[in-house]
């Protein structure tokens, strides 16, 4: 159970206002989508749900309680890319997060609970479909994969609120509907809350249960940079395709 | 024709053209010590090449006169143990201390400065210190070893630290990694073939260091051999001793690139 809370939340490089004023309430397993132009704050503001950079003014909450200011497991995070490892074969990355927390010394897990977990890792794989290709390295892996597997990385530690960068921006057009189809099964299966930055309105419209689109209230023509993004529109979703994986 | 930067050679005459320098070099000293030769039969300068193979026949088989030693086997291994214990103490430090600097910004804004600084220190420089301090023997040659090559290889080393995605790092903590498993499971393991990578590249120094070392004080070693035996111009055991050096130096850089390949298949791109 996750609760969000965004209280009059501004971010600042320099002079330049970033986000001025944000106010948001998200709650649990909500499927948040976002869009806006270029340059609008939108990666700003998954940094600071991600706690890699800390608000200028204003309040981050998660069930009421002020966000850890650096990252942990509540929060999971994909890229866009860069961000496997070159050194572990897709078995490895997803059992990586099962041996942080079950073996804090060692960073490895042996015997009875390596079995365990390598049987979680197993289910999981199977549910991106990646199990086949399980002993590749990153390298040996197609652009979908490599995001899938990203995916199921942070999916497999459970966390709370998982944030996603534009995650299949980089992806062909044609392989985008399996990810949907994947990402919201994972979603409800795992009764997450999730964040999902795009630059495509139609999956937005297609993914979210909520759109939130992030621009600049006020323009100041002589000085660019005198004021920041808000939220100019939060638009609910009735969410068609939520029955539909949940059914299949 | 296609452009010149299109041509590509086929194996065979790859290697055909690989041996091609090799060969050149080796017809043009056959002439010019068979002129000097043919000018002075004393000649010490370019001997032939059979008086440089059986000197070498000579360092490498026959006990000497004096201490009953054979040589060139003396002089490898003492040379071997200097350089192997020296590479053996850079890899170990600069991995421990690229990685705290690399990784850690507290430690790198107490250090890296003083690294930097201490790696533009010229080590023959600080040869004469050693001497005085640590005296005459293997500790002070191994340390000089060790001080020409470790601040190059730690700043290298850090510098990748560096290189590393700050998305794998972000990630890594996302998934519940703290500072120790980052280390232990992202870091070291990517950084292990950058260590290899860094020591082969720091071999042609680590020799240099040694023969100065050797040059200087030592009673055996390859490098004493070669400046000892200068005072009498003896250049059939000067050459076939660099080509010794030369063909030992080779075969560890590539015992190194092949236990890379082995050990870590990934990191071929
Ligand atoms: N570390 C930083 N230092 C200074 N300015 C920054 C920094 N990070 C971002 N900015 C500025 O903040 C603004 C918003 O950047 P951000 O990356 O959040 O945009 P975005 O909405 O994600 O854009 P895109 O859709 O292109 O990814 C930009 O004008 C950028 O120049
Ligand atoms: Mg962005």
């Amino acid at each position: 159970m996750a609760t969000l809370t965004v209280k009059r939340l501004w971010k600042e490089y320099g002079n330049q206002v970033v986000l001025e004023n944000i106010n948001l309430t998200v709650a649990d397993h909500e499927f948040v989508t976002i869009v806006g132009a270029s340059g609008s704050g939108k990666t700003t503001f998954l940094k600071m749900l991600l706690g890699i950079e800390q608000p200028s003014r204003g309040q981050l909450l998660i069930d009421d309680k002020p966000i850890a200011p650096e990252p942990d497991q509540q929060r999971g995070i994909v890229f866009q890319r860069y961000s496997l490892f070159p050194h572990l074969s897709v078995m490895d990355h997803v059992l990586l997060g099962l041996e942080f927390q079950g073996a804090p010394f060692v960073g490895r897990l042996f015997g009875t609970r390596r079995k365990q977990a390598v049987e979680k890792a197993n289910e999981m794989l199977n549910s991106v479909g990646l199990y086949q290709a399980r002993d590749k390295y990153p390298a040996q892996l197609s652009g979908g994969m490599q995001q899938r597997l990203s995916i199921a990385q942070s999916v497999i530690c459970e966390p709370k609120i998982l944030l996603l960068d534009e995650p299949f921006g980089a992806l062909d057009p044609g392989i985008t509907s399996d990810m949907h189809d994947l990402i919201l099964n994972l979603w409800e299966s795992r009764r997450m809350t999730i964040f999902m930055i795009t630059h495509d309105v139609q999956e937005s419209f297609k993914l979210g249960t909520r759109l939130l689109v992030f621009d600049k209230l006020r323009h100041d023509p002589q000085s660019p940079e005198a004021y920041g993004a808000s939220i100019t529109y939060d638009i609910p979703l009735r969410n068609g395709k939520k029955t539909q994986a949940s059914a299949a | 024709m296609p452009r010149l930067i299109n041509l590509h050679p086929r194996r065979s005459s790859a290697l055909a053209l690989s041996a091609l320098p090799f060969l050149l070099l080796l017809i043009v000293y056959i002439i010019s010590s068979s002129l000097r030769l043919a000018d002075n039969a004393d000649d010490k300068l370019l001997p032939a090449l059979g008086d440089l193979y059986s000197t070498f026949k000579q360092y490498a088989l026959e006990p000497d006169q004096r201490s009953g030693e054979i040589l060139l086997w003396l002089d490898t291994l003492a040379s071997l143990k200097r350089i192997t214990i020296a590479l053996c103490i850079s890899t170990t430090l600069s991995l421990f201390i690229g990685l705290c600097i690399g990784i850690i910004p507290l430690l790198r804004a107490a250090f890296g400065p003083f690294i930097t600084v201490a790696s533009m220190i010229p080590p023959l420089a600080v040869l004469p210190i050693l001497f005085i301090a640590l005296g005459l023997e293997e500790t002070s040659k191994i340390t000089l070893i060790v001080i020409g090559i470790t601040p190059v290889m730690i700043r290298d080393l850090s510098q990748r630290c560096m290189e590393l995605p700050t998305e794998q790092l972000i990630k890594a903590q996302s998934l519940g990694a703290s500072t120790w498993l980052l280390i232990i499971r992202v870091v070291v393991p990517q950084m292990l073939p950058r260590l290899l990578g860094a020591l082969r590249l720091s071999l042609a120094s680590a020799w240099l260091f040694l023969i100065s070392a050797e040059a200087i004080a030592s009673t055996e070693g390859l490098g004493y051999r070669i400046f000892l035996v200068r005072r009498y111009l003896a250049m059939d055991v000067i050459l076939p001793y660099v080509l010794w050096i030369t063909l030992l130096a080779f075969t560890m850089d590539w015992m190194l690139r092949t236990l890379s390949r082995k050990l870590f298949p990934w990191a071929e791109s």
